[in-house]
């Protein structure tokens, strides 16, 4: 146990030295994603004051807060890709990583739980320059905060782990692109991240519900933004970690029959 | 009789390859129907290494080294055989194997580009789970072993390729690993830093009594290090023992080079001239008339100078191939 606190610990400070020397591509990459929800929320606050003032149960402040906290939720987000996965296996770091006494799942969760740092650090003056443009309305308890922090990196560990079992597929396919688009269109759907799930028809937020896409983006965004009750904010949590459960579950059946498969070809 | 560190019955990797024809007509048709070919990579091969020997493991490109190197490091699992290292079973990748073991790939980096490689071997103590003390002891003997004093802190980006590789070996070997696997680790250093990466890899040998196999395509490397070699071919195990016991049995020729005080003479009656310019005559002999042919070069010669050398070794290895795949 302290073998892995130190290995993630040393892995996140790697994280951090390394972004830091990219810091102009991490502010573009992050201008880039920006872009996605403010036209989501020029939209809605359009649609909003169309209609009197609030679409969906969100008013037009309430929609610039949930759009400048999925911001941040966006970053927390950020995870290895089935992309990735291509890379790592064609490019032979793979078997690098294979050498090491530990699952190559530890590097990526350390890794990628570091480099949030340096993405919230540049993050903060966007947030700022975007709520003194949006006016955001934000009044949330102590307890939302609370339940906010525990589950931004439950919806990193839960997207993490959806996506390293997608990524894992590579080990029979070499390629993943197919499957991981159609998996990220219906995050986008599925999750919030396109549209609050409230907005939603009545029949495909009860489908979302039992699915992760929505523990990944809208469940820690409403339990900050919105008025959840205690119990809801508590049951999402429970579910959250249900969810991280199942994914490692299945990221280790993926991985014990796919490393069988390994070829490593000249790499 | 230790019990060997590698042990290694009838291993076999196969790989089913798709194939087919070029060009257009051809990708339709394996839409519907596909070719596989298998190509037996490694074929049955079967040797034991004995803690603290350092053998070189030979072949041509595609001879199945890399894979066998693989297979013995975990990385890939066997079609058949089985391949024990430590007394592990290595496709199963416990930590307690993974743990003594290292394998070095030439062309492979697992260093990050980006920083300076002090940072890389933080990560490396913290991986392997490294007291600090030992950590640093360890590393700094590694790092005044090869010369390295400051580079170490530059990034790794910005070393050259002979730097890079020796940052890259003490990175492999901080943990002090029991086995080492070097696939190619010289592969495009220049002469002065093959010979510093040989001498390190002697030296740890001798330290820590580890046990290392060695692919390299310098026979320098081989002929500075290994004592045994193991020559594999086409997936097949075509030769292992003492590297002298190989040039003894692929070679049957020698060459005896002669330095001469006065010039030219006839030497054609001793055996085949390879070159002779002033003062210097370089013959070829059959290995069983060396020493009837010195003699007499000896007693009818005025001889400045005699040498009798075996063939370079890169020639003895080439003839090995061609005449496996002539048999073959």
């Amino acid at each position: 146990m302290k073998r892995y606190l130190d290995f993630y610990l040393t892995t996140m400070k790697i994280a951090i030295q390394e972004q830091f020397q990219y810091r102009a591509q991490n502010y573009f990459y992050m201008v880039g994603q920006i872009v996605e929800p403010t036209i989501y929320l020029v939209v809605w606050t359009t649609i909003a004051k169309q209609q009197g003032g609030s679409v969906g149960g969100y008013s037009v402040g309430g929609l610039a807060a949930y759009y400048i906290v999925w911001t941040l939720v966006r970053q927390m987000n950020i995870v290895l890709t089935p992309y990735d996965w291509e890379n790592r296996i064609q490019h032979g770091q793979l078997s690098s990583e294979l050498l090491r006494p530990m699952h190559p799942i530890h590097r990526d969760v350390a890794y990628f739980a570091g480099w949030k740092f340096v993405r919230i650090f540049i993050w903060i003056p966007i947030a700022v320059i975007m709520a003194l443009i949006f006016k955001p309305a934000l009044n949330p308890t102590w307890l939302q905060v609370i339940v906010f922090i525990v589950a931004i990196w439950g919806a990193y560990l839960v997207r993490m782990l959806v996506y390293e079992a997608l990524g894992l597929i590579t080990l029979w396919t070499t390629r993943v692109s197919a499957i991981f688009e159609l998996t990220f269109s219906l995050e986008l759907i599925l999750s919030g991240r396109f549209v609050p799930m409230t907005l939603l028809p009545l029949w495909l937020q009860h489908i979302a519900y039992y699915l992760p896409f929505q523990w990944m983006f809208f469940f820690p965004i409403n339990a900050l933004v919105g008025q959840p009750a205690t119990s809801a904010l508590l049951t999402g949590l429970v579910i959250q970690f249900i969810w991280i459960l199942i994914g490692v579950l299945v990221v280790n059946i993926v991985w014990h029959f796919g490393v069988r498969r390994f070829s490593s070809v000249g790499n | 009789m230790p019990t060997p560190t590698i042990e290694v019955t009838d291993l076999s990797k196969h790989y089913k390859v798709p194939v087919r024809e070029a060009g257009l007509k051809a990708a339709t048709r394996s839409l519907f129907k596909r070719t596989h070919n298998t190509v037996k990579a490694v074929d049955g091969i079967s040797f034991t290494i004995q803690p603290g020997e350092v053998v070189g493991f030979l072949g041509p490109n595609g001879a199945g080294k890399t894979t066998t190197l693989k297979m013995l490091s975990g990385l890939l699992h066997p079609t058949s055989g089985t391949p024990g290292v430590l007394g592990f079973e290595p496709s199963r990748r416990q930590t307690e194997f993974l743990s003594q073991i290292t394998l070095v790939m030439g062309n492979r980096s697992q260093l990050s580009w980006d920083l300076p490689a002090l940072d890389s071997f933080e990560l490396q103590r913290a991986i392997y789970g490294l007291s600090r003390p030992e950590f640093i002891r360890t590393r700094d003997e590694f790092i005044e072993l090869l010369e390295l004093k400051d580079l170490v802190k530059k990034p790794v980006r910005n070393l050259s390729l002979g730097e890079r590789m020796k940052v890259e070996i003490i990175g492999a070997l901080l943990h002090r690993p029991r086995v080492l696997f070097l696939d190619e680790p010289t592969i495009g250093l220049d002469v002065t830093m093959q010979r510093r990466i040989r001498t390190f890899v002697e030296e740890y040998n001798l330290r820590t009594g580890a046990t290392v196999l060695l692919t390299s395509h310098y026979m320098a490397d081989v002929e500075a290090l290994c004592k045994r070699v193991i020559v594999i071919h086409n997936g097949k195990l075509l030769f292992d023992g003492d590297l002298a016991a190989l040039v003894d049995r692929f070679s049957a020729f020698k060459t005896i080079c002669v330095d001469l005080p006065n010039g030219y003479a006839s030497f054609s009656q001793y055996g085949e001239v390879l070159s002779q310019d002033a003062g210097h005559v370089t013959l070829r002999i059959p290995r069983e008339r060396t020493p009837d042919v010195t003699a007499r070069i000896l007693a009818e010669q005025r001889v400045e100078d005699l040498t009798v050398e075996d063939p370079p070794i890169e020639e003895v290895i080439e003839k090995v191939f061609a005449q496996k795949s002539a048999e073959a």
